[in-house]
């Protein structure tokens, strides 16, 4: 049980990532456009937020990671911009396209990195983001252990982008307007509304969640940004918005669930019953995970019926 | 030459010119020469030094095509899955498992020469195979997307090899032990040829790969209806086709093909496994080499060899103070370029018509 408390925050670590950029996927896919790229987008936030991180530390440690991860967002919204004009305007296949954006952002930041630190990777920063207790409320019994002491503010950022998303996507009528250019575009521009606007909305905010999401997992869980930093974790949002079907609450869920198999490898040693399981097993989980947890929810998963089709407004 | 025929010709060439464009113009806005780039491009290409102080050297050539033959066939078995509507982004990882499966008959399986190579490629075919079947089962029976799926497979591939590797005993926990001489691709012939490249007989599995996707796809009722499943899977189904077997089968061919990949760099290039810290690129390569030969057999055969330029004159590049990650941008933005083919042959519809209007 004592381990199960010690486990919570590191698996709120690994979470936060994953529930944010498959936030910025629900998105995109929820205005018809499927984005592979998150994975690179990442990538791309998170060397932007390791690199501010590196030179602001000096002037001020504390806002050093606030600033990293604020240009690491600005940086994905950038980044997302190819893969919005190649697949809104240029009608790109979108996997395809995303597939471009993921190789794109391996070599630009490394390129980048060997520009400016004259390495394969950035100069390691010697903080990055701190964990936090909140005050008052890291008094409670056992639930303030759990989720208000030593743990990043990034899980409550994390939380306040799902309740954020949620109003935004189905309380609103831009809200209205994504989820209908998702579903039947053809029907939404005859109502008269831009379907390509709406699409070009989607796709930015997907850039600037998933570069919030590379920033927060890089100056979290590493050092530095390498090229190995991000390794696949966008893959996994993608999988868990398949999972928490393009629901804001059900990523929550989807998100948590890969935190935790996260978690449990770096506790494995400590369990007798694991163990006995070589290293590279718990390496390999969270994908297999993944897989499994594809197939379970297939046929109940119902996405929006439009994500990765060419908008071709004559069609009908 | 149909309008067609054309436009398959001359889309990819924009692509590949737009995209030595774009990594030029970041080479010059980092403060580096665009020239420097050129000359590591030429020399790779023709062994001949171009910056003024002269000499030939072969082994250039022989490194250019030693890397163009993984690619080539990672590129062949992302064409295959292509054409049957498929996106096989796990190349990466069947390549990984058949390079485990041809260090295992290289270690443990006792054989005379050439068979005993022969042996390894068969065993790296079926591992491949086996290992790409998963994302087309899940495909047909589950409709999972192979993209998410595929992924997955490549970093459960990663550990998984590595943690095999290792099981075969090794001294440094980064390589398996040398393969007795028997199952070599490694050829003193083409090395001599070459002043000391890596060159191997792995060009032979890679000419004999190239012929058979092009029969195979070309010319069988099996590949015909593998295209049909690709341009519509309705109509394939409506005309009594078994679409989902289709799926899974191609997803399997496609595999052994990147396995073969893995066979290639192992039995040629090292004669040794080894145990790898992260990706090495083959598969994401693998795609930019079918994307842009239009994902037929002579056209990946070609863009397998620009690709494989492309890698080998990192090194070069490097010691011309260009960071090597600049031929990952220019394949990037070829991709990108290629993906926006319908894009392209709007604007060129659009230019010619002006023109004949003109007229």
């Amino acid at each position: 049980m004592k381990m199960f408390l010690d486990m919570v925050p590191i698996a709120l670590m690994f979470s936060a990532p994953i529930i944010i950029a498959a936030l910025g996927g629900l998105f995109s896919e929820r205005s018809g456009v499927v984005n592979v790229a998150l994975e690179g987008i990442m990538m791309v936030g998170g060397f932007f937020a390791a690199t501010v991180t590196v030179f602001m530390e000096g002037v001020n440690p504390a806002l050093a990671p606030w600033m990293g991860m604020a240009v690491g967002l600005l940086a994905g919204i950038l980044f997302s911009i190819l893969h919005a004009i190649a697949s809104v305007n240029l009608k790109a296949d979108q996997v395809v396209s995303g597939t471009a954006l993921n190789i794109l952002a391996g070599g630009l930041t490394v390129y980048l990195a060997q520009i400016i630190f004259n390495q394969q990777r950035t100069r390691a920063f010697s903080r990055g983001l701190s964990t936090i207790n909140v005050p008052g409320l890291q008094n409670i019994p056992l639930l303030g252990k759990i989720l208000f002491q030593n743990i990043y503010p990034t899980f409550y950022v994390a939380l306040i982008l799902i309740l954020l998303t949620w109003f935004l996507v189905y309380k609103t009528r831009l809200g209205l307007r994504l989820r209908s250019c998702g579903e039947n575009p053809q029907a939404a521009a005859s109502m008269g509304i831009d379907v390509y606007k709406i699409r070009y909305f989607g796709v930015l905010m997907s850039g600037a969640f998933a570069g919030l999401a590379g920033g927060v997992m890089v100056l979290t869980q590493d050092i530095q940004y390498t090229i190995t930093s991000i390794h696949g974790t966008g893959f996994i949002a993608l999988g868990s918005l398949i999972f928490g079907k393009w629901n804001p609450w059900g990523v929550l869920g989807a998100g948590l669930f890969f935190g935790f198999s996260q978690a449990i490898s770096l506790y494995a040693k400590d369990i007798p019953f694991l163990a006995s399981f070589p290293q590279e097993f718990f390496y390999l989980l969270p994908y297999v995970l993944t897989i499994l947890a594809l197939i379970l929810f297939s046929n109940r998963s119902v996405g929006p019926k439009a994500a990765g089709e060419i908008y071709d407004p004559g069609k009908r | 030459m149909t309008r067609k025929q054309r436009t398959q010709l001359i889309v990819p060439l924009i692509a590949v010119l737009l995209g030595f464009i774009v990594g030029g113009v970041i080479i010059v806005l980092t403060g580096k020469s665009p020239w420097g780039m050129l000359l590591a491009l030429a020399r790779t290409l023709t062994g001949f030094d171009f910056s003024g102080r002269g000499g030939f050297n072969p082994r250039y050539v022989g490194e250019f095509i030693l890397q163009a033959l993984p690619i080539t066939l990672t590129g062949l078995a992302v064409a295959f899955a292509f054409r049957t509507g498929l996106f096989n982004i796990g190349a990466e990882g069947q390549l990984m498992v058949g390079s485990l499966s041809a260090v295992a008959v290289a270690l443990l399986v006792p054989a005379p020469p050439v068979i005993h190579p022969i042996l390894c490629l068969l065993a790296a075919m079926a591992g491949g195979a086996l290992w790409a079947a998963v994302p087309g089962l899940l495909k047909a029976r589950f409709n999972v997307h192979e993209v998410v799926v595929s992924i997955m497979m490549n970093y459960t591939a990663l550990y998984f090899v590595n943690w095999s590797l290792l099981q075969f005993g090794s001294t440094d926990r980064v390589k398996t032990p040398d393969f007795p001489p028997s199952a070599t691709l490694k050829s003193e012939f083409l090395t001599n040829l070459t002043n000391g490249s890596r060159l191997n007989w792995g060009i032979i599995v890679v000419a004999l790969a190239v012929v058979v996707f092009w029969f195979v796809i070309e010319k069988t009722t099996f590949g015909y209806r593998l295209r049909a499943v690709g341009f519509n899977k309705e109509a394939a189904r409506y005309a009594g086709m078994r679409v989902e077997r289709n799926i899974v089968l191609s997803m399997m061919i496609s595999g052994a093909f990147a396995a073969l990949g893995g066979a290639v760099i192992t039995l040629g290039t090292f004669n040794f496994g080894r145990v790898l810290p992260s990706f090495e690129g083959y598969g994401m390569d693998g795609i930019a080499v079918a994307l842009v030969g239009g994902n037929a057999a002579v056209g990946v055969f070609l863009s397998g060899l620009l690709f494989g330029m492309l890698k080998a004159a990192q090194p070069l590049m490097q010691s011309q103070g260009i960071p090597k990650d600049i031929s990952s941008i220019i394949q990037a933005s070829i991709v990108l370029f290629v993906a926006m083919r319908l894009g392209i042959e709007a604007l060129l519809d659009l230019t010619v018509g002006k023109r004949r209007a003109v007229k």
